[in-house]
């Protein structure tokens, strides 16, 4: 008997799961046209391999991912490319993405497939990059790449394998109805990654609400060391945190990843999937999805293409449009709502859930928290709910953040007791998603100064440079010249004969200084109103007016960026002003030449009367 | 095809916060029962009063803030305040007093400070405080005597003739000082076993006001049995109790003894129908042991060395104050993480 532990909180909601698991996995006719999200994974979106007109064959890759993270997307049948465009996807947004229209040709023709006979006999990368090829990514939600999960680091070694049999949230019952037709293959999956992982124990984790499922997997694994562990039967012991805790006792460290703790999950369908990579070497073209809800009148499991339209997918379940309320994609507790029915089924679907509106009513309006603190009593990570409620409500996300709001799991436990109904999760996504916005900007934001401090410091060592090679320029002149007047004073010193030329060279010496000197006091002093002088200046007045109109309109301009700068608080501040300083000292020295001029012209008339 | 746009959970249990005030009603119904069973009509006819006045006073108010009036009064908070009163008030409390406590605890207590969820003080101990403190005699004068409906309580009409017509004054021979008042004033001058033969204490602890402690126990197990309340705040207030007593008043020459502590005045009430208010009371589990065993320790010092006979308003009251105090200092540590984050941010990790 496996040792069990307990996790704190969690809810036992009505389960609701018996509609579902009445019909065996069934398969549904193909659809007109499949769509292809080309990212379906976390990581990159994948690139096209094939051209819009070609002809693919079942299971041949038609996209992937060359550069970062990111697992290839396969024609789930034969057919012609037909588009690839912006087609809505699975997102609580609603949003569209790139997606890839294959039109199934009828023949089903699969391409040809390269199966390992013996994965033992191989390198464990080359079955790692045959789980890569097959493009098989997490099928229990987020959808990680399967083969970078399965190689943690180096210092990470898993010595806990769990298989996630959980499946705690209401209506789903794919990964039940796999278990109970499929044991043989999930185990066999099982056995592959337990082979790469080589970790002391393995166990499957099955709520006790499955006892066919439990029954079907320990005939699968007798004779094996594979465990199977029947835990409890309460929401959300599936969630990954929770379910290692059931299974070992231990916690995942916050903002850790479960191989710190020398933990790994994986989750049934994956296994099957890795299995069928394997073994018969076919690549993730379809899964089990739970079609449930009451506006459904065949609910059950189906082992659909991947691509499919939920809408083909309800039909095939008979559904009663009428009827029909609220679509949920994923469970009631942490599933999301569709806007439209056309988009695909994806490696990461589980459930759909076609609901009438008693079946699931829309919540009463929200009256204010009374802080009974049931939502703390059923928190499965053991967060104060209603104080994260109040900081997130009051914009207080610093505090909200510090009563760990980002290890809230949004499992929902909380909002599903609150007798306020206050929709708590919601609450906290806005939260964080508000916490996650300020710190972009923040970085945003510190990126930006590093960058000017940058730019700032390197400037000052260009003036530095430049001064350095000014002075350096000055010595080496100065130099030179010392090394003239030497040579002249030599020569001076040799004879007569160079009397003649050093005479020269004085006089020459004395008219340049007196002609510096002449520069410098007319530099200094107004130069003396001669008649001459004036009558010249006077047709300027004109000249200067324009001039002093012209600096003043760029110094308005300037002053005008300077401010928006300002306002912006861009990079070029200080160079603008320093811009501004300048043009403010030209329009001074124009009013200043503009007056002058005046008085000249009004001095001349009297003067020359 | 209009889909409803709802985000997660999609399910809901429910239990709505009309529904739990409710319970709370029923699980106080013994314990009124055992009062007008054991003290006469008066409680059940301040019950109604108090009710009534204070829906009426909550939907005045709810109209003057410009509230949606039917939506909140539904939630029966307002009529869970008006009944805590109304077991808690002396049997004969004239109706004008009963009144004043009933619109301060709705309106200056509750209303002025946001309403429902946002009042930091338990409206109901705010208007026993203010009347107690405004109105002593009233207050401390107007307790029935113990008997039985069947063995010569005041009738019906006597009893709704004086609470809304008998002037403040006490009538012999239907009040009686509480058992816990009258150890705490002869004790001084007598012994245990001479203070014990006055007939309020009868030939159990504390005639009748046993039973009805006992009723209003029954009415708090099954709150805790129906999840509406934890045990942590009722437990930890009798353990306060008890271990003072233990601790301080072993000997019942100088203070009254533990079985009356724990069964006479407004324990139990308190225990498991008062401190257990959530709006006002700590959060976490620790922050309610902290809470409760407060109240406990603060009870025990009122009765045993304060001015009051009774003391359950004032420690819920004083313990109010120290709630945001607590609940900064106790939250849970978080799984996956080693300790609780406790304080403020940046002040201190975890």
């Amino acid at each position: 008997m496996t040792q069990l532990w307990d996790f704190t909180g969690g809810i036992h909601p009505p389960e609701n799961k018996h509609q579902s698991t009445a019909r065996p996995i069934r398969k549904a006719d193909m659809p007109d046209r499949l769509v292809l999200p080309l990212q379906q994974h976390i990581g990159e979106p994948a690139e096209l391999v094939v051209a819009v007109g070609d002809r693919v064959l079942k299971g041949q890759k038609i996209a992937d991912v060359t550069n970062g993270m990111g697992v290839p997307v396969h024609a789930p049948t034969s057919g012609v490319i037909e588009s690839i465009e912006q087609r809505p996807v699975p997102h609580p947004s609603g949003m569209a993405d790139w997606c890839v229209v294959l039109k199934p040709d009828g023949e089903d023709q699969w391409c040809a497939l390269s199966p390992i006979d013996d994965y033992k006999q191989l390198d464990r990368d080359a079955v790692l990059q045959q789980i890569r090829e097959a493009g098989i990514s997490g099928m229990g939600g987020a959808g990680f790449p399967t083969d970078i999960k399965l190689r943690p680091p180096r210092d990470r070694k898993v010595e806990t394998l769990i298989l996630n049999g959980a499946e705690c949230e209401p209506y789903i019952t794919a990964d039940d109805m796999t278990m109970r037709e499929q044991a043989a293959e999930v185990v066999a999956g099982l056995k592959v990654m337990a082979w790469i992982l080589r970790p002391s124990r393995c166990v499957v984790g099955i709520e006790d609400n499955k006892p066919e499922a439990i029954a079907a997997m320990r005939q699968a694994v007798e004779g094996t060391q594979i465990e199977i562990a029947v835990v409890p039967t309460k929401y959300p012991s599936g969630g990954e945190k929770q379910l290692i805790q059931i299974l070992t006792g231990q916690e995942v460290p916050s903002g850790g990843i479960p191989a710190d703790i020398g933990v790994m999950c994986q989750n049934i369908g994956t296994a099957v999937a890795v299995g069928r990579a394997v073994f018969e070497g076919k690549p993730l073209i379809s899964r089990v999805v739970t079609v449930t809800g009451e506006a459904v009148r065949e609910p059950g499991n189906f082992e659909i293409l991947i691509g499919t339209p939920i809408h083909h997918l309800l039909e095939t379940a008979g559904l009663a449009q009428e009827r029909l309320d609220r679509l949920v994609l994923g469970g009631p507790m942490m599933g999301y709502t569709l806007t439209s029915d056309t988009v695909p089924v994806v490696k990461t679907t589980n459930c759909v859930i076609a609901a009438t509106a008693a079946e699931l009513p829309a919540p009463p309006p929200e009256q204010p928290c009374i802080r009974c603190g049931q939502c703390a009593e059923v928190c499965p990570m053991e967060l104060l709910p209603q104080q994260l409620f109040w900081y997130s409500k009051a914009g207080e996300f610093e505090k909200a953040e510090h009563l760990n709001l980002f290890d809230c799991i949004e499992c929902g436990a909380c909002s599903y007791v609150c007798p306020s109904s206050i929709p708590l999760v919601q609450y906290y996504r806005f939260a964080k998603g508000e916490i996650r916005t300020q710190r972009a900007e923040q970085l945003k934001a510190d990126r930006a100064r590093e960058r000017f401090e940058a730019r700032q410091a390197r400037l000052e060592r260009e003036q530095q440079e430049k001064e350095q090679r000014r002075k350096e320029r000055a010595k080496a002149a100065a130099e030179a010249q010392a090394k003239k007047q030497a040579e002249a004073e030599m020569a001076a010193a040799d004879g007569q004969a160079s009397d003649d030329r050093a005479a020269k060279a004085a006089l020459v010496q004395q008219a340049l200084e007196r002609k510096k000197a002449k520069a410098a006091a007319g530099t200094q002093e107004q130069p003396a109103p001669s008649s001459t002088e004036v009558a010249d200046d006077k047709p300027d007045i004109e000249a200067l007016e324009k001039q002093l109109t012209q600096a003043e309109a760029k110094l308005n301009t300037m002053q005008g960026m300077l401010d928006e700068a300002r306002a912006q608080q861009a990079d070029n501040v200080e160079k603008l002003e320093r811009a501004v300083a300048k043009n403010h000292d030209r329009v001074q020295r124009a009013q200043q030449a503009l007056d002058q001029a005046r008085k000249q012209a009004a001095e001349e008339p009297a003067s020359s009367q | 095809m209009a889909l409803v746009q709802q985000s997660s959970p999609h399910a809901h249990r429910a239990r709505p916060t009309s529904r739990i005030m409710l319970w709370v009603i029923l699980a106080a119904l013994p314990g009124l029962l055992a009062q007008t069973l054991f003290f006469g009509w008066g409680n059940l006819i301040n019950v109604v009063w108090c009710i009534a006045l204070a829906m009426g006073a909550e939907a005045a108010f709810l109209k003057l803030r410009g509230k949606p009036v039917a939506f909140f009064l539904r939630d029966n908070t307002a009529a869970v305040t008006g009944l805590l009163l109304g077991l808690s008030l002396p049997q004969f409390t004239p109706w004008w007093v009963s009144g004043i406590a009933v619109v301060s605890a709705i309106i200056v207590a509750k209303q002025l400070y946001g309403g429902l969820g946002s009042n930091p003080f338990n409206p109901a101990m705010v208007g026993y405080a203010l009347a107690l403190i405004s109105f002593p005699v009233a207050m401390t004068t107007n307790w029935a005597e113990a008997a039985t409906l069947w063995g010569g309580a005041p009738g019906f009409g006597e009893t709704l003739a004086k609470i809304f017509a008998g002037g403040q004054t006490a009538v012999d021979g239907w009040t009686m000082a509480t058992p816990l008042d009258e150890y705490k004033h002869k004790i001084a001058s007598h012994t245990s076993a001479e203070v014990l033969r006055h007939p309020t204490f009868g030939e159990l602890i504390a005639r009748g006001w046993e039973w009805v402690n006992l009723a209003f126990l029954a009415g708090g197990v099954l709150l805790i049995a129906l999840r509406i309340i934890t045990w942590h705040i009722p437990v930890a207030f009798l353990a306060g109790i008890a271990a003072m007593s233990l601790a301080f008043g072993s000997n019942a020459d100088q203070y009254a003894p533990l079985q009356l502590h724990l069964l006479a005045g407004g324990t139990m009430l308190g225990a498991f129908f008062i401190a257990t208010d959530p709006v006002s009371a700590a959060t976490s589990h620790q922050g309610k042991l902290i809470y409760g065993a407060g109240i406990g320790i603060l009870v025990y010092l009122i009765r045993s060395w304060g001015n009051y006979p009774d003391a359950v308003a004032f420690s819920v009251l004083l313990m109010n104050f120290a709630v945001p105090f607590i609940d900064h200092y106790t939250p849970p540590r978080t799984y996956g993480h080693h300790k609780a984050r406790r304080g403020v941010p940046g002040r201190s990790g975890g």
